[in-house]
């Protein structure tokens, strides 16, 4: 996913001489093909994201459309402030590429997990957060990420995820994607945690189960959320994310108000710091949001 | 002191008369380092505020921005009468520079640390877009504690932004007391120097001092440069002069201006 996402930058620095790259020691090699065609427009920065994000703010208000690549924690917690004032405060077209997000860097720990990062930013301002569920709709994405006005936040999976996204399903930033009609049960997901909810579905055959995929965390698609939960029972959301802010969050403040809440179960990462490393499966399991578990959550939930 | 540093300083008092509110300490020891900056440096037109090869000017310690307002009104970005109204509930003037809702105003800033990098992003973008633009980043002392600033200056070293000026307002005096106690800067010259900085130090109120060390820009070819201008904070009035209790005022009465404008009058 971060491959295409790489690619796509230096395609789209190909077509629009506005578009640059920013990576703050970013490893060796990358994006070289693009460094060594438009050296100019390549920057590898030091480690210091604070700086990078004023930088590409300051490139940006002169008409740039900087591309910026670090690890998630880094390019939130890290440089919130910055974040906040000098990109949305202007509403500068600033692309946060976030390696990493939720947690694909299990081996490494707390540091490096971004279970919070869409917490942190989807109270500000002309934010947008997206996080594509593969490969394929990472390519949509960055396509549509040319147009997009504002800054924009962009969730990158561990990379080989299963692709479940569809060409023909198209790909618009704010526009849900009904993967499966909703009967008893709506699951809405966001990210690579879509193909968990799709697995999921599959195991609760008999009930009726529908999946929105919902990439674009703000600006929701409240529409297609109201219109994909018309008629469920229960909606679930499924993230890779604390329970507290994120996606979960964001539906069920839409659902109330649109004074439409109905029973709903936000499954995501409970409110403490992972414990144990091993992989991102294994803290999945751990959390109970894989999909056997969450058809089981489902079923239990239905059944009280 | 001249007629035209009273004249700026007397509409800085406008300002605070007007909003009943406003930093006075740290916009007073910035008046001569704007006003030579406007009057003989920058290449700005304020009836054209957005023309592309402009020179850009961040007042990255934004709570000085009276000064910033008192030559923006001076040059003829917005009306002079638009100073009495600030930070009312529709004035064009906030309590810190806000960029889009005042003309002339290059970047929002109050939170400090982030003028510098906003700076390089800047000269950098003139560089690639071969524009002669140059870019004045005005820091507070205080503002130098912030891990930020010293990110950017080994950036700007890096990229050899010789379109990037920095000036330091080194007044001594932050929000709590003395510079030298709450986090001692010193050896300050020293410290750009070695960040790849060219640097030069001058009497920030000495107009024709100013004047002389901006007049040939950068100080070094593929450097960029960095005056430290030494101030007074509260320059102007005797009373407020080197006060660390006049960095701010949160409310401004009849009494104090009628004092502000004596005080003024009698200013050296």
């Amino acid at each position: 996913m971060r491959q295409t996402a790489l690619t796509m930058v230096h395609e789209l620095a190909r077509r629009d001489p506005r578009v640059l790259f920013i990576g703050s020691d970013l490893s060796p090699g990358v994006l070289k093909g693009m460094k060594e065609e438009m050296p100019e427009r390549f920057f590898m920065e030091g480690v210091s994201e604070a700086y990078v994000i004023g930088m590409a703010a300051g490139m940006a208000m002169d008409g740039f459309i900087p591309y910026i690549n670090t690890i998630a924690t880094f390019l939130t917690r890290r440089c919130l402030e910055q974040i906040c004032i000098d990109a949305c405060l202007e509403n500068l077209p600033l692309r946060l590429i976030a390696s990493g997000g939720g947690l694909v860097y299990a081996p490494l720990g707390p540091t490096h997990l971004a279970t919070d990062d869409i917490a942190l930013l989807r109270p500000l301002p002309n934010m947008a957060i997206v996080a594509p569920s593969d490969a394929d709709e990472m390519k949509r994405l960055m396509e549509a990420s040319l147009t997009w006005e504002g800054p924009l936040y962009i969730r990158l999976g561990k990379g080989g995820d299963p692709i479940v996204s569809r060409p023909e399903a198209g790909f618009a930033i704010g526009k849900a994607i009904p993967m499966r009609p909703a009967g008893r049960v709506l699951i809405v997901s966001t990210g690579v945690m879509t193909n968990r909810a799709l697995a999921a579905a599959d195991l609760l055959d008999g009930i009726g189960c529908g999946v929105l995929h919902m990439h674009t965390i703000k600006p929701l698609d409240v529409e297609g959320l109201l219109a994909a939960a018309d008629g469920a029972q229960l909606v679930v959301t499924l993230e890779e994310h604390a329970r507290i802010g994120g996606l979960g969050s964001a539906v069920v403040e839409a659902l109330s108000d649109a004074g439409r809440l109905k029973p709903t179960l936000r499954l995501g990462l409970p409110d403490r710091f992972p414990e144990g490393y091993g992989s991102q499966d294994h803290l999945l399991e751990l959390a109970g949001l894989q999909p056997s578990q969450v058809a089981d959550t489902i079923r239990k939930t239905l059944d009280r | 002191m001249d007629a035209r540093s009273r004249h700026l300083r007397s509409l800085v008092i406008d300002a605070l008369e007007g909003g009943g509110r406003g930093h006075v300490g740290s916009t007073l020891s910035l008046i001569e380092i704007m006003r030579v900056l406007y009057d003989d440096v920058l290449r700005v037109r304020p009836d054209d505020p957005a023309w592309p090869d402009r020179d850009r000017l961040i007042l990255s310690k934004g709570h000085g921005c009276l000064a910033l307002y008192a030559l923006l009104a001076d040059k003829g970005f917005f009306p002079v009468d638009a100073l009495k109204e600030q930070c009312r509930p529709d004035a064009m003037l906030g309590g810190h520079p806000q960029r889009g809702h005042t003309p002339g105003v290059e970047a929002s800033t109050g939170a400090l640390g982030h003028g510098l990098a906003l700076g390089v992003g800047m000269a950098l973008a003139a560089r690639l877009q071969r524009r002669p633009s140059r870019v004045f980043v005005v820091m507070g002392d205080g503002e130098l504690d912030e891990g930020s600033v010293w990110e950017a200056a080994m950036a700007a070293a890096k990229h050899r932004l010789d379109n990037l000026v920095a000036l330091v307002d080194y007044n001594k005096l932050q929000s709590y007391g003395a510079v030298a106690e709450v986090l001692d800067l010193e050896p300050l010259a020293d410290k750009w120097r070695s960040f790849g900085f060219a640097v030069a130090e001058v009497d920030g109120h000495d107009v024709g001092a100013l004047h002389d060390r901006l007049a040939s820009l950068p100080f070094q070819s593929g450097q960029p440069s960095i005056l430290i201008c030494h101030t007074v904070k509260g320059k102007g009035l005797d009373f407020a002069e080197g006060q660390a209790l006049w960095h701010h005022k949160a409310r401004i009465e009849a009494p104090d201006v009628a004092r502000m404008r004596q005080a003024l009058e009698s200013a050296r």
